[in-house]
């Protein structure tokens, strides 16, 4: 039954398809064996028929009786009969004369009309065929035929024939040619069993590549996510490239390793019957395919009609999920304004229209086997008339007949195989689509050139701006020629209402995204001059959400650091204050950290920091927001994270003040811009938008 | 299944029996057609018979044919019907019931569960009804009457039909069974994949920091590498699938010829073609039988995961909805109070209370704050006034009267509540704003732009492309933290209610924007009654009480001056957040 699962079309098939090819070069051997291989199969199914209609045509030749040797029988024995009848008659002076076949009949029923002794003694035992056929077997013959008559029935007249005695009756009884029926069988044995093993390894190889190409995909997609620009995840959604992992790459690999074989079998299948019928039987290879060419274009309308639904079930099933999550996660506000009545009403719309195409797409597809059916019945019907037709005519043999049922049901599946494998083919280059298209993503610059180096133990620690200028967007400058110089340990607090693009510097600084004019100096060399990889050496990075993967808290806090002794983490837990935390976790170091645990949010924080502490680099990015913190946590927290400052450079997104009013260097940034810098008082002075923004907490 | 199954209505029903009726009929179509076949292949065979017999048997074969078609169709269209129609009515129904849910039982199950089992899980069910259901009552009925039509025809023939059913059947339970568990670790897998996955993402800033591009490349592939490897396993397993079932049947087929061919050898001449279209016969419901029994193993497939499905929809649709609505609706004695008397709270699982012994009274147009640490419960301790949970001991009165004896609807006209995280619907800024009903007519826009003007929305929302009109994404992607959480307390402001709810509603906003809307809004409602949960002392400063909590208890009441002298706790989280000088000041 077709039923597609995603109606997505591609927006250029040939040329995804052809790149999806180039793409399984390194299997290409096991491609050609495996469609070989189904080749193969394939061809061997459609000569299948025709030796199945040799066996058949073997055992219908077994049971003809031996037409030819009655005639023989019936002769020898009349011919007995007369000249010994007439014999006897002459003994007995009865003249006979015998001119026409009428005499010579009536001459067999008067010896019928003989008492049985008087038979007995006048025939004599003869000899057909090197068998010898008894006097008594000689009258039972005559009595027996004698009772045949015109207008019996053929099953009638076979019961008679097996009245006959035995000695005849094994003369004219029906011989199966045994040694041929034999090497037939077991011709068509070999014949499935080759069918079977071929389409198996054929099988197996294809879950070789399929599976194979589904993994370096995922592979592919997963690396190229560590190689894209943070832009695109900044106007990406992560669903999205998930989805591209997941289940792109599975509608590729799942549908694939069935699709090509499945392609090249139906195909071979499909032009195979077609010629095999016209080269056992032209007359009934037209009668077949005339039969069956309705019902395909009745099932090609349906198919189109039902594709139709199928999307737009896909689409309200699509709508009916954004309702069902918006309503779902805004429970409590739903549930609070009285809207469930609303809520509903929307929800049984979606519902209705689902409800319908649902309806719609299941029977259109639902009937499409039926029909099928239909169509082979049909053409069985059709082949057979036809076939009893020329049979009769002795224009063919039974066992064509035989074949050609077969080959009707042969013909019919194909095609709506192929008809299938297509659509199913568009899913997948919908899918190899979506996945190339991230494949094809402008990646970050390639840096292999870059010479300049600085060693992070020998890192001194001052950084300065020289007239930078950035915006996300080109047309767009939101930092203005900002200049800044920092030296080394100094604190420089970067503050800003919500929104007002704090993170930009942080972006700036890390090479997460490049400045347009102007340059920033760290150790007195340009960033443009560094390698990323370099620059990350040299700076911790703290951010508000506390990121942490799945895996042990030893895991976490080594990360990718690869030479760190728990005694060292043990330590550096002390200092962060995290370490009675973790001894009160039932693991230990080894405790799983996952999303949803007994972990707190300010333990997690506390924990991103003796990573960041462990990593041990001279420049500091922090972000200090402990939003949802407890407060006995936050105070733990902030005693590491004025740990952690100590000694090192450091960027800081401040929302304490003591971290503002002690900072070397306060910026601050409305709206993306950096609009004031300076010192706590400096700006104070001002009385500018800092002023306003700092004595807003005070305000009654 | 049968729990569920008991939604089916009478009209439902009658449907079955309908299809029950077509099926059988049909089945009954099905099998004659070999009967057809065989007396073809007899006139065939024999010399003498005319061409008229062969096309008046054709005819009635072609006649079945068409018959069965249209039983087909029919049944198609009637299990069509009745599937999409089941899978409308529990989906509704889960929605409603899930409507009726209050916050214990949505964290019970988890949001994202309540969505997979509204629409994935009926999925599998309606797949069970419109797949499954004709597969049901046609498999085994095709089977017995396709087995009567050959028994007793030929011990022999029946013999090799009977090996080819058992080694179909054993090798479809041995691919199920090898196949099945490995499908529920693909289900596990694919998380994992996807989990690793964003991990990566979310977290890209810190991988690029910390060069760990490489570490997380090598998590990736463990996964990737198990993943595929059960994936090749269970293709591997399939791949047998087909050829093997090919292979039974043409071998069956073949068996019964040869079986055949011997039994004609040695019989009779008048046998001799009797057992030849018996032979013909056997070939045909031989296969019927066989494919019946195919379609039953696939039922195995379908089943088992069509009955955890239902097994989880059961689950909703019988989980109790502990929030119940009472009765009473009408005017009250006093406006605008809040009252706690006594009241304790535990979650129904929980052994330990999360509130103990609260008491205390807001009356008309006070503000009252809460304060203290996460985990202190003073979340909790507000979303029992509109009932997102209840009191587990104790009263709590709105208005004088007992929460519980409110109709739900009648209580929350007299609320404004603004949960934590601001939740924005699809749809206009101003259908965000005027959202729900109160008992009154809906806000007019002017009213709508009076609400976000107090919310401090006004700026923003005119700067959007169409202003009131302008579109807010599914989830409010589009617009900012901050601008969500202003939208979302104009739209209590815009219910005009007598009792607001804050809960830690001023999180996304800076300092000046918190200080401002509040100002506005004292301005704005001198009527209503507030009640603050926030973190930030800067918030709740002048509050006409502050309700300090610790570990669920209430360890203070006053204001602030009075507080700082009083209570420790307050004193400590004062501290916390501002220096000793900067309280002075305040």
């Amino acid at each position: 039954m077709p039923r597609p699962e995603k109606q997505e079309k591609a927006k250029d098939f040939k040329g995804t398809m052809i790149r999806l090819f180039q793409s399984l070069e390194q299997w290409r051997y096991l491609l050609v064996i495996a469609s070989t291989l189904a080749l193969i199969a394939a061809a061997l199914s459609t000569v299948a028929p025709n030796k199945l209609s040799d066996v058949t045509d073997v055992i219908s030749d077994g049971m003809k009786p031996n037409t030819e040797n009655i005639g023989i029988i019936s002769q020898e024995i009349s011919q007995n009969i007369l000249e010994n009848y007439t014999k006897y008659k002459m003994t007995k002076n009865q003249p006979v004369e015998i001119t026409s076949k009428e005499d010579s009949m009536e001459l067999l029923e008067e010896f019928n009309n003989l008492t049985p002794q008087e038979k007995q003694y006048v025939l004599k035992p003869i000899r057909i065929q090197d068998k010898n056929i008894s006097v008594q077997d000689q009258i039972e013959f005559v009595e027996a035929s004698l009772s045949l008559k015109e207008e019996m029935s053929n099953e009638e007249m076979i019961q008679v024939l097996d009245e006959y005695p035995e000695s005849i009756k094994s003369l004219i009884e029906p011989k199966m040619d045994q040694k041929e029926l034999h090497k037939r069988v077991l011709i068509l044995g070999i014949i499935y069993l080759l069918n079977a093993i071929f389409v198996y390894i054929e099988g197996r190889m294809m879950a070789y590549v399929g599976i194979g190409y589904a993994k370096k995909l995922r592979k592919n997609i997963s690396e190229k996510i560590n190689r894209l620009p943070l832009k695109y995840f900044d106007t990406h959604e992560t669903g999205d490239v998930l989805s591209r992992v997941t289940n792109d790459a599975d509608t590729i690999g799942i549908n694939m390793s069935d699709n090509i074989t499945s392609f090249v079998t139906n195909v071979t299948l499909f032009v195979g019957s077609i010629i095999m019928m016209f080269v056992t039987n032209w007359m009934m290879a037209l009668t077949a395919i005339g039969a069956s060419i309705l019902g395909f274009i009745g099932s090609f309308f349906l198919l189109k009609k039902s594709q139709k639904y199928f999307v737009e079930r896909q689409e309200q099933l699509g709508n009916l999920n954004g309702h069902i999550e918006e309503i779902y996660s805004g429970h409590n506000v739903v549930k609070a304004y009285n809207g469930e009545k609303k809520a509903l009403e929307e929800f049984d719309e979606i519902n209705n229209k689902l409800f319908n195409c649902n309806r719609k797409s299941q029977f259109l597809s639902g009937i499409m086997q039926p029909i099928m059916i239909f169509v082979g019945n049909f053409g069985y019907v059709a082949v057979c008339v036809v076939g009893a037709l020329l049979v009769m005519n002795n224009m063919t043999s039974f066992g064509t007949i035989v074949a050609f049922m077969i080959y009707i049901r042969l013909f019919t599946n194909p095609l709506s195989r192929i008809a299938q494998a297509m659509t199913t083919m568009q899913s997948i280059a919908a899918a190899a689509e979506r996945v190339y298209e991230f494949m094809d993503e402008k990646e970050l610059s390639e840096e292999s050139h870059l010479k300049e180096k600085i060693d992070k133990k020998e890192a001194k620690g001052n950084i300065e701006f020289k007239n930078v200028r950035f915006g996300y967007d080109p047309n767009k400058t939101i930092i203005k020629d900002f200049s800044a110089s920092v030296k080394s340990g100094e604190k420089i607090a970067i503050v800003g209402p919500t929104g007002a693009g704090k993170t930009t510097m942080v972006n700036l600084l890390m090479k997460f995204y490049e400045i347009t004019d102007g340059d920033i100096l760290i150790d007195g060399k340009s960033i443009k001059e560094l390698s990323r990889e370099n620059i990350h050496d040299l700076f911790i990075m703290v951010l508000q959400d506390t990121w942490l993967f799945e895996g042990t808290i030893r895991e976490n806090l080594k990360f990718n650091k690869k030479q760190v002794s728990d005694e060292e983490i043990w330590n550096i837990c002390k200092t962060v204050g995290v370490d009675h935390f973790i001894k009160t976790l039932p693991g230990g170091l080894d405790s799983m950290v996952g999303d949803n645990d007994s972990i707190s949010s300010g333990q997690k924080q506390l924990l991103t920091i003796a990573r960041g502490m462990i990593e041990d680099e001279p420049f500091l990015i922090l972000d200090e927001a402990t939003s949802n913190v407890d407060t006995r946590t936050e105070e733990l927290v902030q005693k590491a994270m004025d740990k952690l400052t100590e000694g090192r450079t450091s960027f800081i997104i401040a929302h304490r003040l003591s971290t503002i009013k002690n900072a070397n260097l306060i910026l601050v940034m409305n709206e993306g811009n950096i609009v004031e810098q300076g010192t706590h008082e400096e700006l104070l002075k001002k009385n500018g938008f800092y002023a306003k923004l700092y004595n807003s907490q005070f305000q009654k | 299944m049968i729990k569920l199954f008991k939604n089916l209505t009478k009209k439902d029903l009658s449907i079955i029996g309908i299809v029950v009726l077509l099926i059988v009929f049909s089945v009954f179509l099905d099998l004659r057609m070999p009967e057809y076949m065989s007396k073809i292949t007899k006139l065939v065979q024999t010399e003498d018979s005319t061409l008229q017999d062969i096309l008046t048997a054709g005819f009635h074969m072609v006649l079945c044919a068409v018959g069965s078609l249209i039983c087909a169709i029919t049944t198609g269209f009637f299990t069509s019907l009745l599937s999409a129609n089941f899978s409308k009515t529990i989906r509704r129904k889960i929605f409603e019931k899930v409507e009726s849910f209050g916050i214990a039982e949505i964290k019970k199950f988890s949001t994202s569960s309540l969505i997979t089992r509204t629409t994935n899980d009926v999925t599998q069910i309606e797949m069970l009804l419109s797949m499954g259901l004709h597969l049901l009552i046609k498999s085994p009925v095709m089977a017995v009457w396709a087995l009567l039509k050959i028994i007793g025809k030929s011990g022999e023939l029946s013999l090799v039909t009977a090996i080819g059913v058992v080694l179909i059947v054993i090798t479809n339970l041995t691919i199920i069974r090898i196949v099945s568990p490995r499908f529920a670790i693909i289900q596990r897998l694919t998380d994992k994949i996807n989990g690793t996955t964003r991990e990566n993402i979310t977290g890209i800033r810190v991988v690029h920091a910390f060069n760990a591009e490489k570490f997380l490349q090598k998590r990736f592939n463990t996964v990737n590498e198990e993943l595929s490897g059960t994936h090749l396993t269970i293709t591997k397993t399939f791949a047998l699938m087909d050829p093997m079932m090919n292979f039974v049947m043409h071998f069956q087929h073949l068996g019964i010829y040869v079986v055949g061919a011997y039994m004609i050898m040695n019989s009779s001449m008048t046998d001799k073609i009797n057992i030849f279209s018996n032979m013909v016969v056997f070939s045909s419901y031989g296969m019927q039988v066989i494919i019946s029994f195919l379609m039953l193993t696939m039922i195995f497939m379908i089943y088992p995961r069509a009955q955890v499905s239902a097994n989880r929809i059961n689950e909703v649709l019988e989980s109790d909805v502990s929030v119940k609505s009472g009765s009473f609706h009408g005017d009250t004695e006093e406006r605008g109070t809040v009252e706690f008397k006594d009241v304790s709270f535990k979650y129904p699982d929980a052994d330990e209370y999360l509130l103990k012994h609260i008491s205390f009274k807001a009356e008309q147009g006070e503000t009252v704050a809460f304060i203290g640490s996460t985990g202190s419960g003073k979340s909790t301790l507000i979303n029992l006034i509109p009932r997102l949970y209840d009191a587990t001991d104790g009263e709590v009165f709105v208005d004088g009267v007992n929460v519980k004896e409110y109709e739900l609807k009648e209580l929350n006209n007299r609320i404004g509540y603004i949960p934590q995280t601001a939740f924005m619907f699809t749809g206009t800024v101003e259908e965000n704003v005027a959202y729900g009903e109160n008992g009154k007519q809906k806000p007019s826009l002017e009213k709508v732009k009076e609400a976000v003007e107090v919310a401090q929305g006004k700026d923003f929302v005119e700067k959007m492309d169409h202003a009131y009109q302008s579109h807010i994404a599914r989830g409010g992607t589009n617009v900012s933290g901050g601008q969500k959480q202003r939208l979302s307390i104009a739209r209590a402001i815009a219910r005009d209610p007598e009792i607001y709810i804050f809960d830690d509603s001023f999180s996304a906003l800076d300092y000046q924007t918190d200080a401002k809307l509040r100002k506005e809004l004292k301005k704005y409602t001198k009527e209503a009654t507030s009640m603050i949960v926030a973190q930030r002392i800067g918030t709740i400063m002048n509050a006409d009480k502050i309700i300090v909590l610790d570990k669920g208890e209430c360890v203070g009441i006053g204001t602030h001056k009075e507080l700082l002298k009083t209570c420790e706790v307050y004193k400590e989280i004062a501290l916390s957040q501002l220096s000793e000088e900067e309280l002075e000041n305040a």
